[in-house]
């Protein structure tokens, strides 16, 4: 039994410690805005928050966060998500979208950090997250476009 | 030949209405039943089903929210929003009614019309063969809504106005379509409606969000990857490590000992691991121990394929065009030019690996999926499980990218996840899921190609004549779509070489089709994604060789094509063609039509010490009338990108039969940090629209090989660039 909060909630889990925190988050809590893309942290689709640190929750084990504080896409709520949310929505840049969460979770943590990012640091934030669909020019400017939203 | 191809292997389309019903009912699929499609029902009196369905497409409810079936796979698209674009426009509903869902498989009622009878998107198709069908679909329903409004309130319904959402009569009536739907969805389905003038457009041409962002922006869209039901159980399926290889022995002791792990089956495909989660599945997959029968493996790997394909470039083809003179021209030419082009395999890899949801249910099956060929996928199922292809329930959710790999012409995952279900028996659903790895090694791949071509200039630099050989493997050949062939050659390895837009007075194009046990499949673009690479640099080197601009070049073998010059004009005046460079800065341009849309590209790059970045990209298209013009621009964004990926560094290496790459660490598709800057630029038009979803990914590679040839003087003739010493 694997104790944690989960999107503030606190959680016990019955599951093998050695479970990736991903599956224990989709099959076990049905919490499947986190998505599944390669199980190796390539993609960052898998991306959550622990203790507001960004990691690939595919290579992160359950026995690894007992006792954390664990945030997904259903439970980011921060001032940096709401904007970075609506700037996604108002420049659509989702297209297939399965990467999305992710990219919105790392996206997010840049900018508790970092509120005003430049390009280089959107590069360095945002390069653990793979799109297929290409939309990183969408993103990029979505991620500023926030930062602007959060500064007025 | 199509149709008739089609029939013999697919589902046979209901041969009655009144056959339609009875079947339909008798699967409970409970939609739209018995509705006929607006502008074919067979008389003007046809009356509508009620409860709201006006037609196959458009249903009103009570509260005047408005489903828009969509009979079309969104992939990330965007045809979700599209269609829906389509219906509202002719209904003057608002975006807020707008309630699409997609519709359930039906080969007869949601075909492709570009196809005949089979439901499906590819070919950058969707709103080409959509566009007059789901307008028709919207103003029917208006014109139903304005009958039922002028019979309650007493007036002409000449007088009526829609507007918004909004059913008014200057006299003071007004009302919602909630109000009326009920009883316009039984009045008769009008014969011929009026369709908008474009100066009558509110939406099309205009801005109109995606109906999908606000979901996929909160983690709220399902995918098939997060369907969750009462009991449902968890497969993974191992492959043969070689394609055309079976079981030959296995032993599932040790994966059945696994905590979770329900049972181990053998299907066709190879042997899969059942289990109450994911992880459990995973886990005992990893114990689960198989001996492979190889007696009729594909064992060869890439090298040796692609000596197989040289040494068949050196013999000749079979002859898809054959001017007359044509070696004469080439022996008295001022200069030659040969090349010999590599494209390596590619693999999809689209974010979202590959699976389905199977449940075998009393009186059939239902299969979640993100279908892209539902008539396929349907009767794959079927042929599976015993079943008519009504009796399987397609149930279309969004899919996580496909980019061709999701319009299977067997089936593929689909029969793999009903034989699973099949072989458990037990009557659980199962969801049958890829690892990024099963996705990556499980086939379906870009065929490897070879081009050879001789070109020959005159003194003053005109083309005089013209020799392609083409080596590779077909991908329509041996499917249920050879049909479409006519018995001619396999035009996925031809389309965008042969025929051509530009002027070649001497001409000979050849064609191998090769044997090889790797199953290929259609990869974004098809076999643009290397005809496009082989003309537009071999027309670029030309130019170069004849002292002229290549932009000037081209236009001057373009003389009957406007469309292609249009966007060539268009992208080298938004890029500044004709204007200087900062120092280490250099630009390409390729231009090329598929799937009838046109595309032009300017690539700016920096070329410094072997280090290429791609800086910017200028990009115009004509795709007729731009439904959405901001969705066109996201997806020649989207396509270039995808393009610009595979340019730089994908290859999908196969070594002894056997697939290497597996994952995102050797395979490694496009960052945000190799994104360029992207301007595009629509040619306003007011024909029919055609796609946009594959066209923006054909002229990136040339035009940034282009580009490096202006760089470095060297032409790159086998992809990706980072197979040349090349860092990007």
């Amino acid at each position: 039994m694997v104790q944690l909060t989960i999107n503030g909630t606190a959680s016990q889990i019955d599951a093998d410690p050695d479970m990736p925190l991903l599956w224990a988050l989709r099959d076990e809590l049905k919490l499947t805005g986190t998505k599944f893309g390669c199980g190796l942290a390539q993609c960052g689709a898998c991306t959550v928050h622990v203790d507001g640190v960004p990691v690939r929750s595919c290579q992160t084990f359950l026995g690894d966060v007992e006792g954390t504080e664990v945030t997904t896409i259903e439970g980011a709520d921060g001032a940096a998500m709401a904007a970075l949310q609506a700037a996604w929505v108002e420049l659509d840049v989702p297209q297939c979208g399965y990467c999305q969460s992710g990219q919105l979770m790392s996206a997010a943590a840049l900018l508790s950090e970092t509120p005003n990012p430049s390009d280089e640091d959107i590069d360095a934030a945002m390069d653990g997250n793979i799109c297929r669909c290409a939309t990183y020019a969408r993103i990029r400017k979505a991620i500023h476009r926030a930062a602007e939203t959060m500064e007025a | 030949m199509f149709a008739q191809r089609m029939k013999s292997v697919l589902p046979a389309p209901q041969p009655s209405r009144r056959g339609f019903l009875k079947l339909s009912l008798g699967a409970g699929a409970g939609l739209v039943i018995g509705a006929h499609m607006p502008g074919i029902a067979s008389a003007a009196t046809e009356s509508a089903a009620g409860d709201g369905v006006f037609n196959p497409f458009v249903k009103i409810a009570p509260d005047s929210s408005v489903t828009v079936f969509i009979k079309h796979l969104d992939k990330g698209q965007g045809v979700y929003t599209g269609l829906s674009t389509l219906v509202a426009e002719e209904l003057n509903a608002t975006r807020e009614q707008l309630a699409p869902e997609f519709a359930p498989a039906d080969a007869t009622t949601y075909n492709n019309l570009l196809w005949g009878p089979v439901q499906g998107s590819g070919g950058s198709t969707a709103i080409a063969n959509s566009w007059e069908q789901y307008r028709k679909a919207g103003a029917t329903a208006r014109a139903m809504l304005v009958a039922a409004a002028a019979e309650s309130w007493g007036v002409p319904a000449a007088e009526i106005m829609v507007s918004a959402g909004v059913i008014s009569h200057p006299g003071g009536n007004q009302a919602t379509f909630g109000e009326f739907a009920e009883a316009a969805s039984r009045l008769p389905i009008p014969e011929t409606v009026p369709l908008k003038t474009p100066e009558q457009y509110v939406y099309i041409g205009k801005a109109f969000p995606r109906l999908d962002s606000d979901a996929k922006s909160t983690g709220q869209a399902t995918y098939t990857q997060d369907i969750q039901l009462d009991g449902m159980l968890v497969a993974v399926l191992t492959q043969p490590p070689k394609f055309g290889a079976t079981v030959a022995a296995y032993d599932d002791t040790d994966a059945l000992a696994v905590n979770g792990v329900e049972a181990v089956v053998q299907v066709p495909q190879g042997v899969a691991v059942i289990a109450n989660s994911t992880w459990a599945a995973m886990q005992g997959r990893e114990v689960l121990s198989i001996d492979w029968d190889e007696t009729a493996a594909e064992t060869r790997g890439s090298d040796e394929i692609l000596a197989e394909y040289r040494a068949a470039a050196d013999t000749p083809g079979t002859v898809l065009r054959d001017d007359e003179g044509v070696e004469e021209a080439l022996a008295g030419a001022a200069t030659i030019i040969e090349r010999e082009y590599v494209f390596p395999y590619l693999s999809h890899a689209p974010m979202e690996p590959m699976n389905a949801v199977v449940q075998i249910t009393g009186d059939g099956a239902i299969v979640w999926t993100g279908s892209q060929v539902p008539t396929i996928d349907q009767g794959a199922a079927a042929a599976v499980l015993g079943l008519q292809p009504q009796q399987v329930d397609i149930r279309t959710l969004f899919a996580g990218g496909s980019f061709g790999r999701r319009a299977m012409a067997n089936g593929d995952y689909v029969a793999q996840a009903a034989a699973i279900a099949k072989a458990h028996g037990q009557g659980q659903p199962i969801k049958l899921i890829y690892t990024r790895e099963d996705d990556m090694r499980g086939g379906y791949y870009r065929p490897l190609m070879v081009h050879r071509v001789r070109a020959g200039l005159d003194a003053d630099g005109n083309i005089v004549g013209w020799h392609h050989r083409i080596v590779g493997q077909p991908i329509l050949r041996g499917t249920p779509f050879e049909g479409m062939l006519q018995g001619g050659p396999d035009i996925t390895m031809i389309e965008g070489a042969h025929p051509t837009a530009y002027a070649l007075p001497r001409a000979r194009f050849e064609l191998h089709e090769m044997q090889v046990g790797v199953p290929v499949l259609w990869w974004r673009s098809v076999g643009h994604t290397h005809t496009a690479y082989v003309m537009e640099t071999m027309i670029d080197e030309l130019a170069i060789a004849a002292g002229k601009d290549p932009v000037a070049y081209r236009l001057s073998l373009l003389g009957e094509h406007p469309r292609h010059r249009g966007v060539l004009e268009l992208a080298a005046e938004k890029a500044g063609w004709d204007t200087p460079l900062p120092e280490g800065r250099f630009r390409g341009v390729a231009v090329h039509e598929s799937f009838s849309s046109y595309v032009a590209e300017v690539a700016e790059i920096s070329a410094d010490d072997g280090i290429l970045k791609v800086e910017k990209v200028t990009i115009a298209v004509d795709c007729g009338t731009a439904v959405n013009p901001d969705q066109v621009v996201a997806q020649m964004e989207g396509g270039m990108g995808y393009g610009l990926s595979a340019a730089l560094r994908e290859k999908l290496i196969i070594a002894g039969g056997e697939v290497e790459d597996g994952n995102y660490d050797t395979y490694t598709p496009l960052r945000i940090s190799d994104m360029p800057e992207v301007d595009v630029h629509i040619v306003p038009s007011s024909e029919a629209p055609t796609g946009v979803g594959e066209p923006g990914t054909p002229p990136i590679a040339p035009a940034v090989a282009n580009a490096w040839a202006a760089a470095t003087g060297d032409r790159i003739t086998s992809l990706p660039f980072t197979d040349h010493d090349i860092v990007a």
